[in-house]
């Protein structure tokens, strides 16, 4: 079993910020995975897996937050997270 | 046992079961759980939770069919959070460990999420407060709870903690089964403190935040001297308390002894000891206690107990009531107060950022003579049946004063033309409690036939201090040598021009601070009616020469707290009796 921690940084891309909707977009691709998967904002640190805690984090467009993960398939949770944020978690307009 | 300190509004100790309203102001069965019965509430909490995700399923089936899947994803949130792991993991330990029901525990974590979510200042964020609320009501609702407001229907004694009171909630208070209260916010001039002393419940506000700290706590002990609330007692707080409240007891039938003595002092100085009333059931305390009358009728408490706008005849029957039950003594009735920290159901106002500096009281009532008519015409009504008189609140300026009664005027010859009975002298007084009034008191005593001093808003408008902010609690200080220094500025006008003058905030009702008054000249005080019967022992015990010394010596101090130590170790010296622990 891996004990290494996955970091890595993220940013909130999508307008309307980390509301409800990416947030249960993210909780249920965290919870797929068996990997501890923590997420942070300006040093405070919550479970990827609770919605409650992400939506109390408030993070709006622009915020730049940290992945933390750990467990056997870690590094895929946060390979598929990070492609989340990056799609803006499919609220972006289609550019062009 | 648990101890919490808040601001003292309303005298005397109750000891109670509590009764814990969450913001919502509704009840949570709060009982401990025995560690035996934990499995069995942590399976009710998985069946609620079953329920309510059913019901959440079924809506977003039924949301998404009509008006499409992004507008079922709302309740597909919801399902989220209803099954969010940090959430049943800290309502597992809270049933677990700290033995709560699960109803308390869903009441609680839920309204600490909600209320982190309605702190972040986004708009977006704050609605789905609302989503979580919901769930929370939803799970209630399957544990069993019964979510109506509990404080109209209660059936034994209890003694209510919660965050707040509205005026509403307050005025309703159902005396028979509350024994006292202790809210997290609140000052000690707001209507919160007003009503507990017209109730006689002893009451401490402002205490902050400790609704989540109550825990099981099943017997609470509120001392409304000291400000003092103590959850769970031990066995000898609670004796400790329980002979305090003997002692005061004993003490109380002693005082009623002196009921039908005049308010004299020892070298025969009268004086005129009056009831603050805010409904009409409060006259048979005023009699019990021997008010001398009504000085201060707060009408606008007809408003905010009800839901519905009083009419002209509800406001007459009120008056009536009060004014036959009086049998002839003076009631002086003040016209509506309506405004700030008073508004009732039907804001008349758009929400202002200064309340207390904006639409409120006599400016509210000018700018609504569709309210302020119908009063007046029951009060010219109502004042043929005993010694009625009429007293406009919060006068700023001559103009309002004149333009008032110029309204009363005009009721007066409406009520002749159409031959209904009315009393068409009615004496006209009005509140001093702006400093402007005192400054131009000279002017305003040409004008009126008695007047009356409003301390909780002189305190409130000279010291400018918000007087239900428990913030700066520690400033308001009806004893603060510039509020003296007005009142004896009112007493030389008043005395000058042969204006009877009487003090009517709740200064007077604090025994130490009325030899203080008596002193400085004032002859009529009205309270309320629980305080009369020690203020009139307190007059009783003193000459006038004692007084006016107390008077001078305090004048030349410069700190409410130095005035009031020294009143109350001159309380001690002439009526230690009056001085129980």
């Amino acid at each position: 079993m891996s004990s290494t921690v996955i970091t890595r940084n993220v940013v909130v891309r999508n307008p309307q910020g980390l509301h409800a909707r990416p947030a249960d977009l993210l909780v249920r691709e965290a919870s797929r995975h068996q990997a501890e998967i923590m997420i942070e904002k300006d040093g405070y640190r919550v479970d990827c897996k609770s919605i409650l805690s992400l939506l109390t984090l408030g993070a709006e467009c622009g915020t730049e937050m940290s992945l933390f993960a750990e467990g056997a398939d870690a590094e895929q949770a946060v390979a598929m997270i990070a492609e989340l944020f990056e799609n803006g978690f499919h609220e972006l307009e289609p550019e062009g | 046992m648990l101890e919490l300190h808040g601001i003292p509004v309303s005298p005397g100790v109750a000891i109670g079961p509590a009764l814990v309203l969450n913001r919502e102001g509704y009840r949570i069965p709060h009982f401990q759980i025995a560690p035996e019965g934990v499995d069995e509430e942590i399976s009710r909490l998985r069946v609620a939770v079953d329920e309510v995700s059913r019901a959440l399923e079924a809506s977003r089936l039924e949301t998404a069919a009509i008006a499409g899947d992004s507008t079922g994803e709302i309740f597909a949130a919801q399902l989220q959070m209803l099954h969010d792991p940090r959430l049943h993991a800290e309502l597992q330990r809270r049933i677990r460990q700290g033995g709560q029901s699960a109803a308390y525990a869903v009441s609680q974590v839920l309204h600490r999420y909600a209320s982190d979510l309605r702190r972040l200042d986004n708009s977006l964020l704050a609605q789905r407060a609302d989503d979580v609320v919901d769930i929370e009501q939803q799970l209630l609702h399957h544990l069993g709870v019964v979510t109506r407001r509990p404080l109209t229907e209660l059936t034994d004694p209890v003694i209510v903690l919660t965050h707040n009171l509205t005026p509403s909630e307050t005025a309703n208070l159902d005396r028979r089964y509350v024994r006292g209260f202790c809210t997290e916010i609140g000052g000690p001039g707001g209507h919160m403190a007003i009503v507990a002393k017209g109730l006689e419940l002893p009451a401490v506000v402002g205490i902050g935040e400790f609704l989540e700290s109550v825990g099981g706590a099943t017997t609470v002990i509120v001392d409304g001297d000291r400000g003092i609330v103590i959850l769970d007692p031990d066995n000898d707080t609670l004796q400790r308390y329980e002979e305090g409240r003997q002692r005061r007891q004993h003490l109380a039938l002693r005082l009623a002894e002196l009921r039908d003595l005049p308010a004299t002092t020892v070298d025969d100085v009268a004086l005129s000891l009056n009831a603050n009333i805010e409904f009409p059931h409060e006259v048979g305390a005023c009699l019990e206690h021997g008010a001398g009358g009504i000085g201060l009728y707060r009408t606008e408490f007809l408003y905010l107990s009800s839901d519905e706008e009083p009419s002209e005849q509800d406001h007459y029957l009120a008056y009536r009531e009060v004014v036959e039950a009086m049998q002839g003594r003076p009631v002086v009735i003040r016209t509506l107060d309506l405004g700030a920290d008073k508004m009732g159901s039907r804001p008349l106002t758009e929400p202002e950022p200064n309340p207390f500096l904006g639409l409120r009281s006599i400016r509210l009532s000018l700018k609504h003579p569709e309210l302020f008519r119908p009063q007046l015409r029951a009060l010219l009504r109502a004042a043929v049946h005993g010694d009625v008189r009429v007293m406009f609140p919060l006068i700023t300026t001559l103009s309002e004063l004149r333009q008032a009664k110029m309204l009363i005027n005009t009721i007066a010859e409406d009520l002749a033309e159409q031959g209904i009975a009315h009393r068409r002298d009615i004496p006209i007084g009005m509140m001093v409690e702006v400093p402007a009034a005192v400054l131009m008191l000279d002017r305003f005593v040409k004008e009126v036939d008695f007047l009356s001093i409003g301390t909780n808003d002189l305190v409130q408008y000279t010291l400018a201090v918000d007087r239900s902010n428990e913030c700066v609690a520690d400033l308001y200080q009806s004893s603060d040598p510039a509020v003296l220094r007005l009142i004896a500025r009112c007493v030389e006008v008043a005395g000058q021009a042969g204006v009877p003058l009487s003090i009517c905030g709740e200064m007077g009702s604090n025994p130490a601070r009325s030899l203080l008054l008596v002193g400085m000249g004032v002859r009529s005080m009205s309270l309320p009616p629980n305080a009369l019967p020690k203020v009139k022992k307190a007059i009783r015990s003193v000459s006038l020469q004692q007084c006016e010394k107390i008077a001078a010596r305090a004048m030349t101090l410069e700190a409410a707290r130095d005035i009031d130590l020294y009143l109350l170790e001159r309380l001690g010296k002439f009526v230690p009796e009056l001085i129980v622990s």
